[in-house]
């Protein structure tokens, strides 16, 4: 599904991402965990076509293709999903015209003609089921006054409507009560199949509970320092981060 | 005394009177004030503080050399008329009964400005004070090509007036189209002035309206300005809004070489309303000046003012909003906020609020804000597969409905959306 390798990226001259290595396949679901300020959101941003970081090595292979060489909208089009760690208020922008540009645009990519009216409410009903979101929400404006937990749930609810092949949820758990945190999950559980893949960081195992990883990688100062299956989670939380800090800095 | 003699503005009066019908119904006095005016004064230069950004003697100096007064027909305006209202046309600056719908309906009355009763003639200058302006004074010398609109008291019209001015120039030409608009008391009316060109030549449009709302009515007014690059023009209301009347104006500039708006409102009684809207959208080297006026003269009085502007290219936008609450205007409630994005490193906006407040007991606030389209917000949208077109497309869409969801009627508001090509 996607290859990264050896990916360096930096903001405002400043290394963020120091040579990330990351291979996942179709089916997968893999966990990234790590302090704050390590990179995750970077990492997010790098992937889905932020313009604000500049790539300074390395290559990453979406599908068969260079992504990094693909515009954001077109990195979108051929599946890539960010579900953002602080999603965008618009004011004046109906959420259901959004998605439904959106949803166009990546069809239209495809050859594909628009979708009729008709069948663009019926699903939009059938996904809003899915993630518990009020029907109201989508005639507002794109996430404008929406609580925390609102905001989160839509992006999963975009995530539903576009069936991208890699969805990347950048602490998509934080700011969730239990409750919240189940649906979100069982949608997440619901929309997984052996095609597609998802990376889901988070800063807690909680989620993991929900979202089963096959792989957990630690994410520590813009390299990733550990990897290993879904107990490494388990061990994470146990004994905290400064015992993977302190490792590092002793192999560095 | 000879160099004064030959200022830019009495240049051009000799060189379009000729062709021009001589006035007989103005009082001979204010005639004479108009032209004394325009001799002292010349047309505003951008020594003027009100035209700083809009040198209009530099402009007709340098785009105006050789008018010509040349006027092609105009016949058919079957694509731009709206498909429900009532239309009044006027070409080249005159009133075209023949283009006009024929008024059947009871409670409008139309004249031209030369065939007024006494009572009639007195509004004309009233609000529109020759010694306040050189447009406005050289207006005047041509006014006998204006028209006079009437609704009749208790009228409330159930169809939009559609008011088009359409110039078809085949020289470089200037016209002087003027009216009168009367809304006696408790009528209402929706009323839409829809500036269009369809010539080959440029030509400058020195439009002026005196427009009185009599106790207890309305006026929903829409001021459309489209004009090609070949339209140049000052636009001036001078608005007088008595007891518990109500005035609302949308200006929606789509285009124009230059485009300057005065828009004069006094609120001459309590208890009366003001809404101001604009919107304007240029690109290339277009100048849009918005310039508005709300006086407020009586107690218990409400204006509201929201002006946005979408500036590209080389463009230049302006806007300057003044409000006056005079000593016994307490209980005033006066808002004003002016909104604009710029969406390139040329483009320019000035912005001017000017608050000057005289009674104690009053609400006055006042913002601007100027920006890009947000970059957070334009990432959100790509990384949801929407193209950067379309993108921008969503943002301005957003940033302009606030003005146009303000547009009551439906038809004008799809014109008005499918022309900003935004949707
Ligand atoms: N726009 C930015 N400008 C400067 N530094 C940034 C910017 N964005 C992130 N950083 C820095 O990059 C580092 C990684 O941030 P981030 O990727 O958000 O971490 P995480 O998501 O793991 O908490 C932090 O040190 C942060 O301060
Ligand atoms: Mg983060």
């Amino acid at each position: 599904m996607i290859s990264i390798k050896n990916l360096h990226a930096s903001i405002e001259g400043k290394e963020i991402l120091r040579g990330i290595n990351l291979e996942i396949k179709a089916g997968e679901v893999h966990a990234i965990m790590g302090p704050n300020g390590s990179g995750k959101s970077t990492l997010s941003s790098v992937l889905a076509g932020r313009q604000d970081y500049e790539v300074t090595d390395g290559e990453v292979i979406f599908n068969g293709k260079n992504l990094l060489e693909m515009e954001a909208e077109d990195r979108a089009r051929e599946g890539l999903f960010l579900a953002f760690q602080y999603p965008v208020e618009i004011p004046g922008v109906s959420n259901i015209n959004f998605l439904k540009t959106a949803l166009n645009e990546i069809r239209n990519y495809h050859g594909k003609e628009d979708i009729a009216a008709k069948d663009f409410l019926a699903l939009v009903k059938e996904k809003q089921k899915l993630v518990e979101l009020d029907g109201k929400l989508a005639n507002r404006s794109v996430n404008e006054g929406f609580s925390g937990g609102e905001k989160k749930r839509n992006e999963i609810f975009q995530m539903a409507m576009l069936e991208p092949k890699l969805a990347i949820l950048d602490e998509t758990d934080s700011g969730l009560d239990i409750d919240a945190l189940k649906i979100v999950a069982n949608g997440v559980n619901t929309l997984k199949n052996k095609d597609n893949a998802y990376i889901v960081i988070t800063h807690y195992q909680r989620l993991l509970d929900y979202i089963v990883p096959d792989f957990v990688h630690i994410l520590y100062k813009g390299k990733i320092v550990k990897s290993g299956g879904k107990e490494l989670a388990l061990e994470l939380e146990e004994k905290g981060y400064d015992e993977i800090k302190k490792q590092f800095e002793l192999s560095e | 005394m000879i160099a004064e003699k030959t200022n830019t503005a009495q240049l051009i009066i000799d060189k379009i009177t000729s062709s021009a019908n001589k006035i007989n119904f103005i009082n001979d006095n204010v005639i004479s004030k108009a032209l004394i005016f325009i001799e002292k004064n010349g047309f505003p230069t951008h020594k003027n503080e009100d035209y700083k950004y809009c040198n209009i003697d530099s402009i007709l100096k340098k785009e105006f050399k050789t008018i010509e007064q040349k006027f092609g027909e105009v016949n058919n305006l079957k694509e731009y008329k709206l498909p429900d209202a009532l239309t009044l046309v006027v070409v080249n600056g005159k009133y075209s009964q023949s283009l006009s719908d024929k008024i059947i309906l009871k409670g409008i009355h139309i004249n031209s400005l030369s065939n007024l009763d006494d009572n009639g003639k007195t509004k004309i200058t009233k609000i529109a004070n020759v010694e306040s302006d050189a447009l406005i004074a050289f207006n005047t010398l041509f006014a006998n090509e204006g028209f006079h609109l009437k609704i009749t008291k208790n009228e409330t019209l159930q169809f939009p007036i559609q008011i088009i001015y359409v110039n078809n120039s085949t020289s470089e030409c200037i016209v002087n189209p003027r009216n009168i608009i009367e809304l006696e008391e408790n009528s209402e009316a929706t009323i839409i002035e829809h500036y269009i060109n369809i010539g080959n030549s440029k030509c400058f449009t020195n439009f002026v309206s005196e427009k009185y709302l009599a106790n207890n009515s309305k006026l929903d007014c829409y001021t459309i300005q489209d004009e090609n690059t070949n339209g140049y023009g000052v636009y001036t209301n001078q608005i007088e809004v008595s007891k518990n009347a109500n005035y609302t104006n949308t200006t929606i500039t789509l285009s124009g070489q230059l485009v300057r708006n005065n828009h004069n409102v006094v609120l001459a009684n309590s208890n009366c309303e003001a809404n101001l809207n604009g919107l304007f959208k240029i690109n290339g080297n277009q100048i849009v000046d918005n310039h508005t006026l709300v006086d407020h003269q009586f107690p218990y009085c409400q204006s509201n003012e929201l002006y946005k502007g979408i500036i590209d290219g080389k463009s230049t936008g302006v806007f300057n909003g003044k409000i006056f609450v005079r000593k016994d205007a307490q209980k005033t409630n006066a808002y004003q906020s002016s909104k604009n994005i710029l969406l390139s490193d040329d483009a320019t906006i000035n912005t001017k609020p000017q608050l000057e407040i005289y009674a104690d007991d009053v609400k006055c606030s006042h913002g601007t804000s100027t920006g890009k389209i947000e970059d957070d917000a334009m990432f959100y949208l790509h990384a949801r597969g929407i193209g950067k077109e379309s993108a921008k497309k969503l943002l301005l869409n957003a940033f302009a409905g606030e003005v146009i969801e303000k547009i009551q009627v439906e038809s004008l508001k799809e014109l008005i959306q499918t022309k900003l090509n935004l949707l």
